[in-house]
């Protein structure tokens, strides 16, 4: 009960969410429609209360989650602190770790971990799947060929072995993450600068505004992150977290590759893209504002999965031991830590793998409503 | 078709080639190679002594030449330390006449593995024996319940169990194998929690677990006992993937003519498939 009540700023937003959904149902397109598929429902609802865990882990943590009170090791869910003080919550929770830390607060806070990185890579992946997939679908021949053999070595490549070279002390010290994130990070500007160039060709005066404010923040934030030279210092990036963070772009990005390149094959057919050529539209604005909006339904719904498969992903790095930092409350790592005295003391371990299990399973239903809906109309 | 196959396996076989070099040029990277030193000499060598291990084992030249030798396609390498012949291809103790001077991959030398001091051909063959074991049981228990569920629920979409099953697969690709292991351990293999306490406790089982928590004993002897974990875990991921394709293609074939057809005579709903 307890747990239920500490989750409180969750359930009210959940309900204000919901209230304003429901009534503005009509006016919000595929989302409003997605109101009325029980799948997708129960799916956003998970989604959604992950979401808002992370959004507010800073008031339903109980304890701090690297902190280790003396006499709490292994203790079973819902004990009393030992020594109890005024200021602190009376109870964990969830019990206690090996390490007498507080594994209700690990795991709340491991969600804002989780869905910090995981939708930041995917999204990654998805400039540079679409950046590369979009000119290899569209113009075919050689270009094709290269970049597909590129993205089928990638597939080719046992993603375990990957993740156990890549993300090593020792190739953090070769600098290699850092020249990868410099070719990573460069497609989401690369993707915007010709969005906006193919649009507004006509229009210079805005072209270049677009264009310029697009490269300034980009370039800004590219500094900052790829290179960690950021002259303002907001933009910056733990390199251990880059690390893993790349890979997972890396890996990701041949399967959205491959994605849009068989979508893009599909719609190039069509005649709205005949008639574009026509008129004499560049190769790019096709692409861009004619074929992409048309493939919309089927990236989104592989968006949602995909965001699934990065969690799980991360996990098993965490699992791994290969993780942003031994400390770090992610879910993979929480498992990992608790998968050795499993067979004595469960909750370490199961807490976690129920949390990564329920997180990944809406996002799962979240695809399917979404796909059914799309599919209706 | 001939030719198909042929530049299929020419990609393949380049696949093969660039992958290794990958892997080959990471795990040969200047600072994995001071651990190999550190770890083969002594943890405590400074770097002159570092970079003279390395230049005495082979290691100062080119990466490509490397991989190379490691391949078979180049002559290993030859040196003279303290007025001994040593190389890549002569054994120590062994005469350095007798030697051959290609020895790779494609020879068959794969080498000796300095994390367990064995052949890396020994290693790599008891792993493929336990590997090949595990997924022989995997599908013995995959496909037939996949395709079982598959069909199941795609006899009548959208019915209730079409939807009770779909919902089971879905939760099963969902849940990756490090977390079903974590939740089959604790409902199975725990002696304090799950439902083996319970078994025990009215007499249904020996010992004190339904089943066993780690499958060590399953090199020497498989048995369901220290077995069915691991198959059952790996087997759950699998399963919901390949009973969501065969719902797929199970709902496409139930509204083709021949079916209705089937129907139409006073077939039942079972034997049609």
């Amino acid at each position: 009960m307890q747990v239920i009540a500490r989750f409180l700023p969750v359930w009210i937003a959940l309900v204000v969410t919901f209230v304003l959904s429901f009534r503005f149902r009509r006016k919000l397109g595929l989302y409003g429609k997605l109101m009325e598929s029980p799948v997708g429902l129960i799916g956003l609802t998970i989604v959604l209360f992950w979401v808002f865990t992370a959004l507010f882990a800073d008031f339903i943590i109980t304890f701090d989650p690297l902190a280790q009170l003396s006499g709490m090791k292994n203790i079973a869910p819902g004990s009393p602190l030992a020594n109890p003080t005024e200021s602190a919550y009376p109870y964990y929770l969830f019990g206690g770790d090996h390490l007498a830390r507080d594994v209700f607060s690990r795991v709340v806070m491991g969600a804002r971990r989780v869905l910090q990185i995981a939708p930041a890579a995917t999204v990654f992946a998805f400039m540079v799947g679409i950046t590369l997939g979009l000119p290899a679908g569209y113009f075919g021949g050689k270009l094709d060929t290269f970049l597909s053999f590129l993205a089928n070595l990638v597939l080719a490549f046992p993603v375990i072995l990957l993740f156990y070279l890549l993300v090593t002390p020792e190739i953090v010290e070769t600098g290699l993450p850092m020249y990868f994130a410099a070719v990573l990070f460069i497609f989401p500007i690369v993707f915007f600068s010709i969005l906006f160039n193919s649009r507004y060709k006509t229009n210079p005066a805005r072209r270049n505004l677009y264009v310029g404010i697009t490269l300034v923040l980009g370039f800004w934030a590219y500094s900052g992150l790829a290179f960690n030279r950021d002259p303002t210092g907001l933009f910056s990036m733990d390199p251990n977290l880059l690390n893993v963070f790349v890979s997972v772009v890396f890996v990701n990005s041949p399967g959205v590759f491959r994605i849009v390149r068989g979508l893009v094959m599909d719609i190039k057919a069509r005649d709205y893209v005949a008639a574009g050529q026509t008129r004499g539209e560049s190769p790019w604005y096709i692409m861009l504002w004619e074929i992409l909006p048309n493939a919309r339904g089927p990236l989104i719904v592989d968006f949602c999965l995909r965001i699934g498969y990065t969690t799980i992903l991360l996990g098993t790095l965490g699992f791994f031991g290969l993780g942003v930092s031994p400390e770090s409350p992610d879910w993979g790592s929480t498992i990992d830590d608790g998968r050795r005295l499993l067979s004595v003391y469960l909750h370490p371990a199961v807490v976690p793998a129920l949390a990564l299990m329920s997180l990944v399973l809406g996002l799962n239903l979240l695809a399917d409503g979404l796909r059914e809906e799309s599919l209706r109309d | 078709m001939p030719a198909f196959i042929l530049r299929r396996i020419g990609v393949m076989l380049l696949t093969a080639l660039a992958l290794t070099f990958i892997v080959f040029s990471l795990t040969n990277l200047e600072p994995n190679l001071r651990k190999l030193a550190k770890s083969e000499g002594s943890v405590r060598m400074e770097e002159p002594e570092v970079q003279s291990w390395l230049e005495e084992n082979g290691f100062k030249s080119s990466m490509l030449r490397r991989y190379g030798e490691w391949l078979g396609v180049m002559p290993g390498w030859t040196r003279e330390v303290d007025g001994a012949m040593r190389g890549r291809c002569i054994a120590p103790g062994s005469d350095p006449a007798t030697a051959s001077s290609f020895c790779g991959v494609l020879q068959g030398k794969w080498g000796r593995s300095t994390v367990f001091k064995k052949p890396v051909t020994e290693i790599l063959g008891r792993s493929l024996g336990h590997t090949g074991w595990l997924m022989l049981w995997v599908m013995i228990v995959m496909v037939p319940s996949s395709l079982l569920l598959g069909v199941l629920s795609g006899m009548r979409e959208g019915s209730r169990t079409d939807r009770v099953l779909s919902t089971f697969a879905i939760a099963s690709t969902a849940t990756p194998e490090y977390v079903s292991g974590v939740i089959f351990i604790a409902l199975l293999a725990s002696a304090t929690a799950g439902i083996s306490p319970m078994l025990a406790e009215a007499g249904w089982i020996e010992g004190r677990t339904l089943f066993q928590g780690t499958a060590t004993s399953a090199m020497d002897d498989i048995t369901f006992w220290n077995f069915g974990l691991p198959v059952m875990t790996i087997a759950l991921y699998g399963i919901g993937y390949i009973a969501r394709m065969t719902r797929a293609s199970m709902t496409e074939v139930m509204t083709q003519q021949y079916i209705r057809t089937a129907r139409l005579k006073g077939v039942s709903a079972s034997p049609t498939w």
